[in-house]
């Protein structure tokens, strides 16, 4: 084994057992370029309107790729929080519109911290505690972010619907009502009228030049879940990453009521 | 031990000059990952690769089809690759795009599949009932290929497949879902990957439009639509073969078939077909 002495590498001036230089794979000195792109955008909508008393988030369950429908039937929607698989007595709602994958990581996340924080403190999480720390873990993944556009929905401490919305890096904001996703720029418009009641005046009492804007009030649950249902049937009508299927959840302070109804599947 | 070259004996540095050392690992001096300051770089682009996956849902189980060829781009490179790999009674996985990358998940499965009969004490006698119920399923190997596949796209590092998980998931129901290079899932009661995604999910919903319908569906219907669905593949998919293999898993644990041949293949419908196909003069 002495003779292995002999055989030092020289890990300064590294020498060749050929008379040639290594070849490498940019001789003519350019970059190589990465054509793995990380994303996709699975298309779908989602919205969701506050009331009083509750909140509804609702978003269609067709997914797609490009022209493809990869299926009539996946949730955007999901429960955060209670106990176990199952999320029995969660009053936290999810919705996740965008890239399809980033948005069950999101999902997954928030639903382990959700669970860990009434496990270290022995109580249930606040909506408004919860939508902080979503905007948290979006903004941690600032520089290569979760794409989706989230909208988050549960009751309040003083009882009354609250509903927390998005962007991909974590800006967020509570507001009464929020559409998202692939025809958000079509439903969008609809709320402002309809819920916010913008471009609407009081009827009788136009003088001159004054027209007085009516006043938005909280709507009750029927309307609602009405103006919920319009949204998406006209949504269905004009864009074609919409439809299928109709995923509405209703929180109150009893609880989540699911309601899944269908929608067009042209 | 020392395995390094240096200690292999030869070649003698007097002779041929010290050996090279960028190969070695980089506490040892190498330096190849970084030839020119570069970073490290992943799969690009699939090489050698498989094309579509179709599978469909029926009554109590699932029936899952791909054909055997590997292809070098246009060239027809490798005839008997089989992309139906079983990994227990429950399951079977079905794999599209790179075969590379299909034989190392192959492989993370056997070694998987090892460590899960280890864990459950399988003793090979006695209580079958309780191990058949301690036995991976096919919704939780969904569940771990689903999220290897989304870790290797956020690293930059995708596994560059489409793939169908087909089986029984805990409560032996039929299971059937996707998963592809992006972490992308979806479950529906048909489902195509690649070209049958354009070619074979028509034919497919039209025999199986919802839930319902696959709950209804005979295996004997189910087989004979797949069947159907990889003839219409093999006339207008460049990249296929009249050999596939097809599997069925259902209460009594996997059928697989792995060199089937297309039955009765003719053009003589192409006669009738004018215009775009729905022209009648």
């Amino acid at each position: 084994m002495a003779a292995l002495s002999s055989y030092t590498m020289s890990s300064s001036t590294p020498a060749f057992s050929f008379q040639q230089a290594p070849q490498t794979s940019s001789a003519a000195g350019g970059t190589t370029q990465h054509s793995f792109y990380p994303y996709t955008d699975n298309g779908g909508s989602t919205l969701g309107i506050s009331g009083d008393t509750f909140t509804i988030i609702a978003g269609d369950t067709r997914s797609t790729s490009g022209y493809n429908i990869n299926t009539r039937h996946a949730p955007k929607l999901f429960r955060i929080g209670g106990d176990g698989p199952t999320h029995k007595n969660a009053r936290i709602v999810l919705s996740v519109v965008g890239f399809a994958a980033d948005g069950h990581a999101l999902q997954e996340r928030l639903d382990t911290l959700v669970k860990l924080y009434r496990y270290q403190h022995g109580k249930d999480i606040s909506v408004h505690a919860c939508a902080q720390r979503l905007s948290h873990i979006l903004y941690g993944k600032r520089f290569f972010p979760y794409y989706v556009t989230a909208i988050l929905g549960g009751i309040d401490e003083e009882g009354k619907g609250a509903l927390y919305s998005y962007d991909p890096v974590g800006s967020y904001e509570r507001e009464y009502c929020r559409a998202a996703g692939a025809a958000a720029s079509l439903i969008m418009p609809f709320l402002d009228n309809q819920v916010n009641l913008k471009n609407q005046y009081e009827p009788e009492a136009a003088q001159g030049l004054h027209k007085p804007q009516l006043v938005a009030k909280p709507l009750d649950r029927k309307t609602t879940e009405e103006l919920v249902r319009d949204a998406f049937t006209s949504a269905v009508e004009r864009h074609i990453e919409v439809g299928d299927g109709l995923q509405m959840m209703v929180i109150t302070k009893d609880g989540i009521e699911e309601i899944v109804s269908p929608l067009k599947q042209d | 031990m020392d395995h390094f070259p240096q200690a292999w004996g030869r070649p003698r540095d007097d002779i041929y000059g010290s050996y090279n050392p960028s190969y070695l690992p980089h506490n040892k001096g190498g330096y190849q990952a970084h030839p020119n300051g570069q970073p490290n770089t992943h799969t690009q682009s699939p090489i050698v690769t498989g094309t579509s996956v179709i599978a469909i849902k029926f009554k109590s189980g699932v029936v899952i089809a791909a054909d055997n060829l590997a292809s070098y781009g246009s060239l027809a490179r490798f005839t008997d690759v089989k992309r139906l790999k079983p990994f227990n009674k429950k399951a079977v996985v079905g794999f599209g795009g790179d075969v590379s990358d299909m034989q190392y998940l192959d492989r993370l499965l056997s070694s998987l599949d090892v460590q899960e009969n280890y864990r459950s004490g399988s003793s090979g006698h006695g209580d079958e009932e309780a191990e058949n119920r301690a036995m991976m399923s096919a919704k939780n190997l969904h569940t771990y290929l689903s999220k290897v596949m989304y870790k290797r796209r956020t690293d930059f590092n995708p596994l560059w497949n489409a793939l169908l998980v087909a089986g029984l998931d805990e409560k032996s129901t039929p299971f059937l879902a996707f998963a592809d290079l992006l972490g992308t899932t979806y479950s529906s009661p048909t489902l195509a990957t690649g070209f049958g995604a354009h070619l074979a999910q028509p034919i497919m919903r039209r025999a199986v439009p919802d839930e319902e319908a696959s709950q209804n569906l005979e295996r004997e219907k189910a087989v004979e639509v797949v069947k159907q669905c990889m003839k219409v593949l093999f006339y207008r998919d460049a990249r296929s073969m009249n050999v596939y293999s097809m599997a069925v898993i259902d209460e009594n644990g996997v059928d697989l078939k792995e060199d089937i041949k297309l039955e009765a293949e003719s053009w003589a419908f192409a006669e009738g077909i004018k215009g775009y196909g729905t022209q009648t003069v």
